[in-house]
């Protein structure tokens, strides 16, 4: 049975602001499954006395000090920006923000 | 359409047939030295993209790393919430794609805030107390600051391009939700000045922001809907962004009551939207209706390991809390014996720390009060400065009052000198020696002036004698102008009937 249908990727792709052909889609519907196909093996290993976890490692309070580090300088950070000016990434007007 | 541009029902009127329902997410920037997950400087106003690090552009490979007084900062905000703290908490990625986060995804809080089910009580001016039960406040990051060039000036509508500076990328946020706000009826718009009031007091108690709301260290969103009287199901809301001043809050809330009533009254839905606030006009206008595009794909944040607290970690951090602004203010007026209207306009002067310190240093309350509300805080208007920041301290208040007490200058005398004092010539006890501004208290020099001052009036004199003893006040006039201001009137009078030969 098929997890993800046209359907889905058709919004993920909304989601993402990316724009896919007919053809893109119906080949993207076709990879996502056969990857969440792969992934849902893993509920095959684990029991219902494994809890669903976000994290291998039971480590906890990783933090650091609240002290002020090396920064990248302007002209570092536009240094592979598409476009700058005024120190500035320049991007193009997307109407949908807030 | 016309509904949304129909006239806006009367607010009282609106009120009768409607209840408001309120909500609130107050966004606080936390004033650490650091961002939220990297330790690049948070700080306001410099060079664009300056302060940045790879884990604030969202470059290929990095890690972010939580910073320890961020969390300690937002337990410290849920206790005066009077929230529980989590046991353990987790960050999760929010996920949408705008130039503001060149990550593609917020780091936020989902289903685990650090902080939950706390209240807050609000005190409106006349007292009546209102309970805000707080949903929950929870970390997360900001987003970098987006510039929109080109067509109309600043506004996204036509705009050519837009300018993304990155410098705010990161720095923590704590976001606190509200649960829904029933039951303040026409007293909603004064409820949410005051919420948002309170908690901008809160988090400057604590040290945690600098609460600057035309900075956005606190902003508002403002949630709002109506149902009819007495029901009990609530209406569409709209959701008002970025509402970033007390008075716009009060505004917005209104305006939005009277929008709803009438698209209502109109047999219109509302439309779950956002709205924007404009100041200009005290209106709101349409922004984006919720859609199929509100849907963030939270999941747990695989970078950032679980928050655990313990009851030895919340309670150190608990005694750090100063005591609630709220309770703190219901104290010194207490102590202190003002009004309500004296101490409420003490509190809005901002004088209130003033004139605890000067008390402090062993001013009376009144004295205190006296200086910082009356002189100081004329002076300071006049300078266009803060009465605070005028150059009178506690101790040139508690020195003039000394001076005045021990009669060596007058009340009037004493204002010159803090003038004097403002301008840095000294303390008031040197310009008083340095200008020889001391009270003529030598008899004789009194009585010379007093002489001059009866010859020359005769008739007042008469008036005197006569048996009119207030007629003594138009001597009092030549004999401050013959000493310079130095007499003590009281005395100036006992002379006068002394030499009359009349028993005052």
């Amino acid at each position: 049975m098929s997890a993800i249908s046209r359907e889905d990727v058709a919004h993920l792709a909304r989601l993402a602001h990316i724009e896919m052909s007919g053809a893109e889609l119906e080949r993207m519907t076709g990879e996502l499954d056969a990857i969440v196909d792969a992934i849902a093996s893993v509920s095959e290993a684990a029991g219902d006395d494994v809890p669903a976890t976000s994290h291998p490692i039971p480590l906890h309070n990783v933090m650091r000090e609240d002290v002020v580090g090396a920064t990248l300088t302007p002209e570092q950070a536009l240094q592979n920006a598409p476009d700058a000016e005024d120190n500035r990434f320049k991007v193009p007007a997307i109407l949908d923000g807030e | 359409m016309a509904a949304y541009t129909a006239d806006l029902v009367d607010f009282d009127e609106a009120l009768e047939r409607y209840d408001p329902v309120l909500g609130f997410e107050v966004h606080v920037e936390l004033n650490t030295r650091t961002k939220m997950f990297s330790d690049a400087p948070n700080a306001f106003g410099d060079v664009p993209n300056s302060n940045v690090t790879p884990v604030d552009l969202g470059l290929p490979g990095v890690l972010p790393v939580v910073n320890k007084t961020a969390v300690e900062y937002s337990i410290m905000l849920g206790l005066a919430l009077n929230c529980q703290i989590a046991e353990s908490c987790r960050f999760a990625r929010k996920n949408y794609f705008y130039p503001d986060t060149p990550k593609n995804f917020q780091t936020s809080q989902y289903d685990e805030p650090i902080a939950h089910d706390g209240y807050l009580d609000i005190e409106l001016a006349d007292g009546e107390v209102f309970r805000v039960e707080i949903e929950r406040a929870h970390m997360e990051e900001d987003a970098g600051k987006l510039t929109h060039m080109g067509g109309a000036a600043g506004r996204i509508q036509g705009a050519d391009f837009s300018l993304v500076d990155y410098n705010r990328a990161g720095v923590p946020l704590v976001e606190i939700v509200t649960k829904p706000i029933t039951g303040a009826g026409k007293r909603a718009p004064e409820l949410a000045k005051a919420y948002v009031g309170a908690i901008r007091e809160i988090v400057k108690a604590l040290g945690i922001s600098d609460a600057r709301m035309e900075r956005g260290n606190v902003r508002c969103d403002a949630n709002v809907s109506l149902m009819p009287k007495g029901a009990t199901k609530f209406g569409t809301r709209s959701e008002t962004k970025n509402v970033n001043s007390l008075r716009a809050v009060e505004h917005a809330v209104r305006h939005e009551i009277q929008r709803h009533a009438a698209v209502l009254d109109s047999g219109e839905a509302i439309v779950q939207e956002t709205r924007h606030w404009h100041e200009d006009t005290r209106t709101t206008t349409s922004g984006r209706p919720k859609s199929d595009a509100d849907d963030y794909r939270y999941f747990p944040e695989p970078d950032l390991l679980p928050i655990v607290t313990n009851e030895a970690w919340i309670e150190e951090i608990r005694a750090r809390l100063p005591e609630p602004p709220a309770e703190r203010r219901k104290r010194l007026q207490a102590d202190w014996g003002y009004s309500d209207a004296e101490f409420r306009d003490v509190v809005n002067a901002g004088l209130m720390d003033a004139i605890e310190e000067t008390i402090a240093a062993g001013a009376t309350p009144a004295v205190a009060r006296k200086w910082w509300m009356g002189e100081i805080s004329r002076l300071a208007k006049n300078a266009d400065v803060e009465p605070t920041d005028l150059g009178a301290t506690p101790a040139t208040i508690i020195e003039l009052d000394s001076l005045i007490q021990g009669k060596k200058i007058n009340d009037k005398i004493a204002r010159q000198v803090l003038e004097h004092v403002i301008a840095g010539e000294g303390t008031p006890g040197e310009i008083v020696e340095k200008r020889g501004l001391a009270v003529v208290n030598d008899d004789s020099a009194l009585g010379e002036a007093i002489d001059a001052a009866m010859a020359e009036m005769p008739g007042v004199v008469e008036k005197i004698k006569g048996g009119k003893l207030q007629a003594v006040g138009a001597l009092i006039g030549p004999v401050m102008k013959a000493t310079r201001g130095q007499a003590d009137a009281a005395r100036v009078r006992e002379l006068v009937l002394e030499k009359l030969g009349i028993e005052g």
